[in-house]
C-alpha cells in the first residue's frame, strides 16, 4: 500500500497514505497504531467519493479495502454479513447466482460496503426503496479506545443513525449485515424515450416513476434556449424471465493521466448532441444486462484520468419538489451559458421514503449531478452561482461529491450536523468535516 | 465446469493467494481441509468460503515446520475428505535478506520454512497421491527461483530447490496419473509484500493470480507463471549472461 490514495475527482490533490489491514481481528490494534502515530485518521473505502470527504485531515487513512470477506450468508433469506471493505461488485458476484441483488446500488459497483453506508448512497430506485441505509440490519463499529459497539435500529440507535451517512466520523464500520433483494433475472427490461425540455422530463417522471423500479434521465447540459433540459429518460425493472448472470464485461482502461483535460467544449457539445439524437423520440422497449444499465462508467477503469492532472469536481444537488422544476431550469441555463459541464448530467427524482441516517443526502425532490474539469473559474464564478440557486430553492449538495460547499451552506442544509459532531469519534477527522465545521 | 464436489487440501490456507484460489473452488462447491498456524485467521477464511458455497470446511492448526505433525495432519485430512482431488501448498515467508546474511540461524530458519517444510510435506503427500492414482498437486514457488538475485537469493534458492524437487516429482507421479503444477507468481499485492516498493505496473491482485492458478491446475499445466507475462520477463532474465547479471542491481 505504498502508492498514494486520492479521492475520485483527484481534487483536492491531497495524497493519502493508506494503512491497510487484512484481518478483522487485527483491526483494533491497527487503529490504535495509526492513531497513536498520527493522532487522527479516517476510514477510507475504495475512494469512489469525488471530493474531500474520504480524505483524512491528517492525510493518514485506514484503508479498509482488504477486509473483503463474507462472514455469513443465508441464501434462504438473502441476509448477508460481510467485512466492510468488500465491494458491491464482490457482493453481487456471490449474490446473483443465488437469486439476490443489491436493494440499492449507486452508479458504481466499486464502492465498498462501509463506504456505501457512510454516505448512505442512493440509486435509481430511490423513489421505491429509499437509501442504502434502509437495508442495513446492523454493523460493528470500532471507536478508538472503546470496545466494539454493535449498532442496529434497536441497539445503540443513536450511533446507528449517526453512522449511516456519518461520513466515516462516528467510528470505523468493520462489518455490516444487509438484507438483499430477490430477483428472478439480472436482465433489466427498459423503456427509453427522449424529451425535448424540462417540462417534458417532469411529466414523464410523474407518469412513469411510480410504475417502475428504476428511473433516471441523462440531460444535455450544453443545450440552450428552447432546448434547455433536453435529454433521455430511462426506466427499468428486473426482468421476470431471463437468467442470473454475474456481469464480467471486459473492462477498458485509461492507462495514464494526460497533462490537460481531454474534455472540452467541442468534444462535449458534439457528444451530447449525438447522444440525444441517437435516442428514440417514441417510447422504445428494450432489454439490458445489469452492468451497462447500472454501471456504464465502470466499463472504463480509471476514467477519472481523462480530466487530466488537475482533476475534476462533481456538482450534485437535490432541490425540494415544490421548487424543483424552476430551480433545475435555472441551474441548467446557468451551466449552459458557462459552456462548461460534463458529457451528460444526471437528473433523477428522489422519493419521500425517509432515510434512517442523520445526515443522508436525498430529500423528496429532484437531484442533478454533473462533472466539471477543475479550474479556478469553476470555484470563483460558476459554483457560487449554482449555490445561490440551490440555496434559494431550499436544496442541498451531496457531501460524497463535494469539494467546495461553504460551511454556512452545509450547516444550514444539514441541521443535524451538531448531533453527528457530538457522536464523532474524536480521533477521526476528514478534510471535508474540518472544512465545513471548524 | 459443474463436476462432483472437489476435495481440496490447502497448506498455508490463510495466505492471500491461497484464499483467493479457495474462493474460486468454493463457488464450484468444494469440500476443504484447511491447514494454517493461526486459528483466528483460519476461522475468518473458513467463514468466507462457507458463505461462498463451500460445502464442508475442516480446519486444522499446524505449523508447517512441525514435521512430526505432518502424518497426523494427513490422517485427519483423509478422514475429513476421503480423498484429495487438489492439494495446494502455499505457505511461505519473505526473509529479510540483509539480516540473513549476518545471522546463520535466521537464514536456515527461513530456508526451512520455505523449502525443507515443503519437501517434508511433499513426501507424505506424494505417498498418498501414489496410492490414490488421481488428483492434482500444486506448489507455490516463485519467479525468484529462476535466478539468484542479490536482493533475495536466500528466498530464491529455497524456492529453486522446491521447483527442482517438484520437477522430479512431476516425472514420478505422472506415471500414476497424478499431476503436479509448479506455480511461479510474480509480484502480488499480499501481506507478504506490504511495505515493499514494487513497480505498480507489475503488481498483480491475488484474485487475478488465482484465476490463472485455478485454471492452470485444471488444465494440468506443469509450470505456471502468474500473471502470464512473467513467463516472458523471466525468459529474458534467465538469458542474461552471468557476467552481465552479476553487475545488475536486481
Ligand atoms: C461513477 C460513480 C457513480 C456514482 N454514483 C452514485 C450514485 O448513484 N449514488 C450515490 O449515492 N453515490 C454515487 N457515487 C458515490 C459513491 O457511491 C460514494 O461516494 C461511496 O460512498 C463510495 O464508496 P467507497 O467505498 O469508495 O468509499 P470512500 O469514497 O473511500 O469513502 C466514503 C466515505 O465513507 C467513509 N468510509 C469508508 N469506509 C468506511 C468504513 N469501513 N467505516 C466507516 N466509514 C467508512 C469514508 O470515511 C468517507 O467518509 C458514485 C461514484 C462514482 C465514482
Ligand atoms: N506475494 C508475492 O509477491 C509472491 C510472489 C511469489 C511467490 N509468493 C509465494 O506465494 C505463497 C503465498 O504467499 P502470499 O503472497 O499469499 O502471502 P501471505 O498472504 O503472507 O501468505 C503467506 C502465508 O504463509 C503462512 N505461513 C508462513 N509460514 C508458515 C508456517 N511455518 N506454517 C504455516 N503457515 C505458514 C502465513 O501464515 P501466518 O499468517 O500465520 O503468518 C501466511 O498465511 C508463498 O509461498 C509465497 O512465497 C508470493
Amino acid at each position: 500500500m505504498s502508492t498514494p490514495l486520492y479521492s475520485w475527482g483527484r481534487f483536492p490533490r491531497r495524497p493519502q497514505r493508506g494503512h491497510g489491514c487484512v484481518w478483522l481481528d487485527e483491526l483494533p490494534a491497527q487503529i490504535d497504531r495509526v492513531i497513536g502515530a498520527h493522532h487522527s485518521s479516517l476510514p477510507y473505502g475504495n475512494g469512489r467519493s469525488y471530493g474531500d470527504s474520504c480524505l483524512a485531515a491528517s492525510d493518514q487513512v485506514l484503508h479498509m479495502r482488504s477486509l473483503d470477506r463474507l462472514i455469513e450468508a443465508d441464501w434462504s433469506t438473502g441476509v448477508i454479513k460481510a467485512e466492510a471493505g468488500i465491494t458491491l461488485a464482490e457482493v453481487l458476484a456471490v449474490a446473483i447466482p443465488q437469486g439476490w441483488f443489491l436493494p440499492v446500488t449507486p452508479g458504481t459497483q466499486f464502492a465498498t460496503l462501509g463506504g456505501a453506508i457512510a454516505n448512505d448512497v442512493h440509486g435509481k430506485n430511490h423513489h421505491v426503496r429509499g437509501t442504502f441505509g434502509r437495508h442495513v440490519l446492523g454493523f460493528g463499529l470500532l471507536r478508538h479506545g472503546e470496545p466494539e459497539v454493535i449498532c442496529s435500529p434497536e441497539d445503540h440507535p443513536a450511533l446507528f443513525a449517526a453512522s449511516i451517512g456519518g461520513l466515516g466520523l462516528t467510528g470505523v464500520i468493520h462489518w455490516a449485515q444487509i438484507q438483499l433483494m430477490p430477483i428472478r433475472a439480472t436482465q433489466i427490461d427498459t423503456t427509453t424515450v427522449r424529451f425535448a425540455n424540462l417540462a417534458e422530463f417532469f411529466a414523464l417522471s410523474a407518469e412513469l416513476d411510480a410504475r417502475h423500479e428504476y428511473s433516471v434521465a441523462w440531460v444535455d447540459c450544453l443545450a440552450k434556449g428552447a432546448e434547455t433540459g433536453r435529454g433521455v429518460f430511462i426506466v427499468g425493472d428486473h426482468a421476470q424471465y431471463g437468467s442470473l448472470e454475474v456481469g464480467q464485461r471486459k473492462k477498458l482502461s485509461v492507462p495514464l493521466t494526460p497533462p490537460v483535460s481531454l474534455i472540452n467544449k467541442v468534444s462535449l457539445s458534439a457528444f451530447n448532441s449525438l447522444y440525444w439524437r441517437l435516442h428514440p423520440s417514441q417510447r422504445k422497449q428494450g432489454r439490458s444486462a445489469h452492468e451497462p444499465f447500472f454501471y456504464p462508467l465502470d466499463r472504463i477503469l480509471h476514467w477519472n484520468r481523462i480530466y487530466g492532472r488537475r482533476g475534476f469536481q462533481q456538482y450534485q444537488c437535490v432541490v425540494p419538489a415544490a421548487n424543483a422544476e424552476a430551480a433545475m431550469g435555472e441551474l441548467l441555463r446557468t451551466i449552459a451559458d458557462a459552456g462548461q459541464g460534463s458529457f451528460l448530467a444526471v437528473l433523477k427524482r428522489c422519493g419521500d421514503i425517509a432515510s434512517p441516517g442523520l445526515l443522508s443526502f436525498p430529500l423528496e425532490g429532484t437531484s442533478l449531478a454533473l462533472d466539471f474539469a477543475q479550474s479556478e473559474a469553476l470555484e470563483n464564478v460558476l459554483f457560487p452561482r449554482l449555490d445561490d440557486i440551490v440555496r434559494a430553492a431550499g436544496g442541498r449538495l451531496y457531501p460524497a461529491k463535494d469539494a467546495h460547499m461553504s460551511g454556512v451552506d452545509f450547516r444550514r442544509a444539514y441541521p443535524a450536523w451538531e448531533q453527528l459532531e457530538a457522536l464523532r469519534d474524536p480521533s477521526l477527522m476528514s478534510r471535508f468535516w474540518s472544512r465545513v465545521i471548524l | 465446469m459443474k463436476t462432483a464436489v472437489k476435495k481440496v487440501l490447502i497448506i498455508g490456507a490463510t495466505s492471500a493467494i491461497a484464499s483467493a484460489c479457495a474462493r474460486l473452488w468454493a463457488t464450484q462447491g468444494s469440500d476443504f481441509f484447511l491447514v494454517a498456524r493461526n486459528v483466528e485467521k483460519l476461522q475468518q477464511t473458513a467463514a468466507d468460503l462457507k458463505a461462498r458455497g463451500a460445502t464442508h470446511v475442516t480446519l486444522h492448526e499446524m505449523d508447517a515446520n512441525d514435521i512430526e505433525a505432518h502424518p497426523l495432519m494427513m490422517g485427519r485430512c483423509l478422514t475429513a475428505l476421503g480423498q484429495i482431488d487438489i492439494a495446494l501448498i502455499a505457505h511461505g515467508t519473505l526473509p529479510d535478506q540483509k539480516a540473513c546474511e549476518r545471522d546463520v540461524h535466521m537464514a536456515l530458519k527461513e530456508f526451512a520454512n520455505n523449502c525443507t517444510s515443503v519437501i517434508a510435506l511433499l513426501t507424505v503427500l506424494a505417498m498418498q497421491f501414489e496410492t490414490q492414482r488421481c488428483g492434482s498437486l500444486a506448489i507455490i514457488s516463485s519467479v525468484a527461483a529462476d535466478r539468484g538475485r542479490p536482493s533475495n537469493y536466500l528466498y530464491g534458492s529455497a524456492k529453486a530447490a522446491v521447483s527442482t524437487y517438484c520437477e522430479g516429482l512431476q516425472a514420478r507421479l505422472f506415471k500414476v496419473g497424478v499431476h503436479v503444477t509448479t506455480i511461479k507468481p510474480g509480484f502480488v499485492d499480499t501481506p507478504m509484500t506490504q511495505g515493499l516498493s514494487l513497480p505498480a505496473a507489475l503488481l498483480a491482485q491475488p484474485a487475478q493470480v488465482a484465476q490463472r492458478i485455478v485454471k492452470g491446475i485444471a488444465n494440468k499445466v506443469p509450470t505456471l507463471y502468474a500473471p502470464g507475462f512473467w513467463a516472458l520477463i523471466m525468459l529474458v532474465i534467465r538469458s542474461i549472461p552471468q557476467p552481465v547479471f552479476k553487475r545488475l542491481n536486481l
